[in-house]
């Protein structure tokens, strides 16, 4: 069966500010997402890997290169469509929901947007989905813990049914125990629902649970592209990818006397 | 299953409507406020005078317009008849005092309702935006803000005439643009937020995000600012009649007050200082209770 | 080797509108000269054992201690003359963010000679040498440089060396670090814990490791303790990690992503609520 593209990158570029205070944050690079598939970017502050979502989703300018969704190029600025077809989850549970917004105000606003009908079924449904019973409801974000309020995050961008979701350091805020519990409901997700991923992280350990496929970045370019198998069997080219897998393993103290 | 209390309804931590959630949140705000004492004394202020208000009918035990005797009872210091004596045309300061509250409450809710709505469509429009819009709001603003307040109604008057409505309409025109700028301050935080940027990835056209999502979280600050504002606009306003810009003769405006009692001020002082007080008691009330609610309602959104 | 520090029953409460909450509730171990790393989430109550230790629990809170012992000094209620003499000298802290930690309008250089000069009164000089030696100790190659500047001006890894230098200048026998490397990328964060390794190893100091991140603290303590919900719930060496025996460590420690692990979904943590007695 021939691997569809669904997301892809060719030679993009983002470049904020002009004149001196000009910042490359991302410096061509390229990537193929098929459908189905779960995809990583590894790197470390200052890389690019946010940007790089930002700017296949609108919230960063594209200065160079392009982005193409189903093989055919974003519209600037983007259209509906667009929009219910691919969603985002931000990092920072603690500033991804509006603090005067209800749970219940979050989920219906997109519907509303959208136009979609049955608001309560698919309220219900979406609350269900993630894991949370409907007393959530009501709650406002202050009222809820940061996995809660993660999940509220993971059912506001599931809610108009896109097909890829961009996740955009899920779980760094999270606890160690609540990180476990929102990788497996992203993972049971994409398995029932036939989503596509792109997950941004710093933590080689999540990227290389999730995805099949990675890169690395480095300075806003793509260091190396591998898969999870040529990770795991430490096959790594590149000296900054080998740092990386180093830096995983955690501290090794010098033998003292 | 046992009936709940109002107040377990309002406090409870799974709540099954909008209605249920939001006078939850106004229920805590309430109970938080209720613990700052200052602030309490400030919306028992506040509240007395919105009585005053209404009641005027019932409180004052004379005419505010008719005086009295004009041989015996003009000028007589305080008394048990005469709560805060009489003025030069006999008339019970008391009872005028009572029915000026009405042109204060008057001129207080006017200019509120008039400045705050324009200050925040200007300031979080122009702080949303940005570029040339956020320049012309801004520039815009920077002309109002320029006009010093009794300047401004100075020109009203000599185009419209004096009286309280004009006044009112001045104070207004020169109290929205510290709104705006504070509107503008807040929005630049807010549109840099993730929520902001998830609302428009789900697809949300600019009003929406401005008044769904911009304007609620500027209203504490912007609420907190007008609250302290009220205690200037009434002095403004008290400055206006003083002037005899303001209300006219024979409305019992505090400040117009004053500026008649000027004149007894060494033999005859109540004439001057009972308004005085009154304008005193008010302000201080208002500033009481806006910094009460800044401490409530804070704008930083832990909440 | 003697032990400096000595904790028992700590509890520590803050007050909320339905009375007062205990975030510690009787922890209780001894330091040496050796590194003790103390995991947990957050709500864990782990920051607070580290406040307390250093007299720094807010104002609100009420700490308490059947022993709170630092070097023969009770520490429980120390008058604030006695925390002048402690802090800084003889106990310091370094905390997550360089960037909320130092203070954005002074120089490194001067904010270090501040630390150095709290202790001694040394001539000015003589403390800008100080302060260059401790700059090079935390090897940060271009000390005038870094001495000169203002903190925004440093990257996140060198602030935190900085951070460190400014807190070891005074040699101080304990030293807490709550989440010194959690900010950092995490090439730079075994930079810093090589540091942090040497110095303590050369100076002989006792070192707490306030982490949530379990396997950091232990392939870098001696020694660790686990906390949940204000209570220790286990305490062993760190090379004994494998046989810990409460279901919380075990479940903390298994429910993490390995590069070269495989399990889905992922383990994760059964809260008992016996865990909360």
């Amino acid at each position: 069966m021939a691997r569809v593209s669904l997301v892809a990158c060719d030679r993009l570029e983002v470049t904020f500010g002009n004149g001196p205070d000009t910042v490359r944050a991302v410096r061509g690079i390229s990537l193929e997402v098929s459908r189905g598939e779960s995809f990583g970017i590894v790197g470390e502050s200052g890389s690019g890997k946010s940007t790089v979502l930002r700017a296949i989703c609108g919230l960063a300018p594209i200065s160079g290169g392009a982005v193409r969704i189903d093989d055919r190029p974003v519209d600037t600025p983007r259209s509906a469509a667009f929009y219910r077809n691919v969603q985002m989850v931000f990092q920072d549970p603690y500033a991804s929901l509006h603090p005067r917004h209800t749970v219940d105000k979050v989920l219906s606003e997109p519907l509303a947007i959208h136009g979609f009908s049955d608001v309560e079924d698919r309220i219900e449904q979406a609350l269900n989905d993630v894991g949370l019973g409907t007393g959530f409801r009501f709650r406002f974000p202050h009222q809820l813990s940061g996995g809660q309020r993660q999940r509220v995050a993971i059912a506001r961008a599931l809610i108009l049914e896109p097909q890829v979701l961009l996740l955009d350091e899920p779980t760094s805020a999270l606890d160690a125990s609540i990180q476990a519990e929102v990788l497996n409901l992203l993972d049971d997700l994409r398995t029932r629902r036939d989503l596509t991923y792109l997950l941004v992280s710093h933590d080689l350990a999540v990227v290389a649970h999730m995805c099949e496929r990675l890169i690395v970045m480095q300075h806003g370019q793509v260091v190396e592209e591998l898969t999870r198998a040529a990770l795991q069997r430490k096959e790594a080219q590149e000296d900054y990818t080998k740092d990386l897998l180093r830096a995983s393993a955690g501290f090794r103290a010098p033998i003292h006397d | 299953m046992a009936e709940m209390s109002t107040r377990d309804w309002l406090l409870s931590d799974l709540p099954t409507s909008r209605r249920q959630a939001k006078l939850g949140q106004t229920y805590r705000t309430w109970l938080l406020l209720r613990q700052n004492r200052l602030a309490m004394l400030g919306l028992g202020i506040v509240a007395l005078l919105i009585v005053m208000a209404i009641f005027a009918d019932v409180i004052a035990p004379f005419d505010p317009y008719a005086g009295g005797d004009l041989r015996t009872e003009r000028l007589l210091p305080p008394s048990w008849t005469h709560l805060m004596g009489t003025d030069d045309l006999a008339r019970d300061i008391f009872s005028r005092i009572v029915y000026g509250s009405r042109v204060t409450l008057l001129v207080v809710a006017m200019v509120a309702i008039i400045a705050t709505p324009i200050g925040l469509a200007v300031g979080t429009t122009a702080g949303y935006f940005g570029g040339w819009v956020d320049t012309v709001l801004m520039r815009i603003t920077d002309i109002f803000l320029a006009f010093p307040r009794l300047i401004l109604a100075l020109a009203f008057v000599a185009a419209l005439g004096p009286g309280i409505e004009n006044a009112v309409i001045a104070i207004a025109i020169t109290s929205w643009p510290p709104y705006a700028r504070l509107a503008r301050a807040e929005t630049l935080t807010i549109r840099n937020t993730d929520y902001i940027a998830a609302i428009r990835l789900q697809g949300a056209r600019s009003p929406r995000i401005i008044w769904g999502h911009v304007v609620p979280l500027c209203m504490s600050s912007v609420i907190v600012r007008v609250t302290l504002d009220m205690a200037g606009i009434i002095l403004t306003a008290a400055g206006l009649g003083f002037l005899g810009l303001g209300a006219q003769p024979p409305q019992p405006e505090w400040g117009a007050m004053i500026a008649s009692g000027r004149r007894f001020i060494i033999d005859f002082w109540w004439v001057a200082t009972m308004p005085g007080i009154a304008i005193f008691v008010v302000s201080l009330g208002f500033n009481l209770l806006g910094d009460g609610l800044r401490d409530v309602l804070d704008p930083k959104g832990e909440k | 080797m003697s032990d400096i520090l000595h904790v028992k029953d700590l509890r520590i409460s803050f007050p909320s509108r339905s009375g007062p909450v205990e975030v510690v509730r009787g922890v209780s171990f001894d330091l040496g000269r050796e590194r003790l790393g103390i995991v947990g989430e957050s709500g864990s109550g782990k920051s607070q054992t580290g406040r307390a230790i250093l007299g720094l629990t807010p104002p609100s809170g009420r700490v308490t201690a059947e022993r709170l012992e630092f070097d023969g000094i009770d520490l429980r209620g120390a008058s604030p003359a006695t925390w002048r003499k402690l802090r800084g000298r003889r106990m310091s802290m370094v905390m997550q963010d360089p960037k909320f930690s130092l203070n954005p309008v002074m120089t490194i250089g001067r904010q270090i000679v501040e630390a150095f000069h709290r202790q001694d009164n040394a001539p000015k000089s003589e403390a800008k040498d100080r302060a260059m030696v401790m700059l090079e100790s935390v090897q940060i190659r271009d000390p005038e440089r870094v001495y000169n500047a203002y903190p925004h001006e440093l990257s996140g890894g060198m602030g935190q060396r900085a951070m460190i230098a400014m807190m070891l200048i005074t040699e101080p026998d304990l030293l807490i670090a709550d989440e010194p490397t959690s900010a950092l990328d995490v090439t730079v964060q075994l930079d810093v814990l090589r540091i942090l390794d040497d110095l303590v190893t050369q100076r002989g100091m006792g070192l707490i490791f306030i982490s949530h991140d379990l396997r950091l603290v232990s392939s870098f303590c001696d020694r660790v303790l686990v906390m949940y919900a204000g209570r220790m719930v286990e305490e062993l060496k760190a090379s004994e990690l494998h046989n810990a025996q409460h279901p919380y460590t075990r479940g903390l420690l298994n429910c993490l992503p390995q590069i070269d692990g495989g399990q889905r979904p992922l383990p994760t943590l059964r809260r008992d609520p016996a865990w909360l007695a």
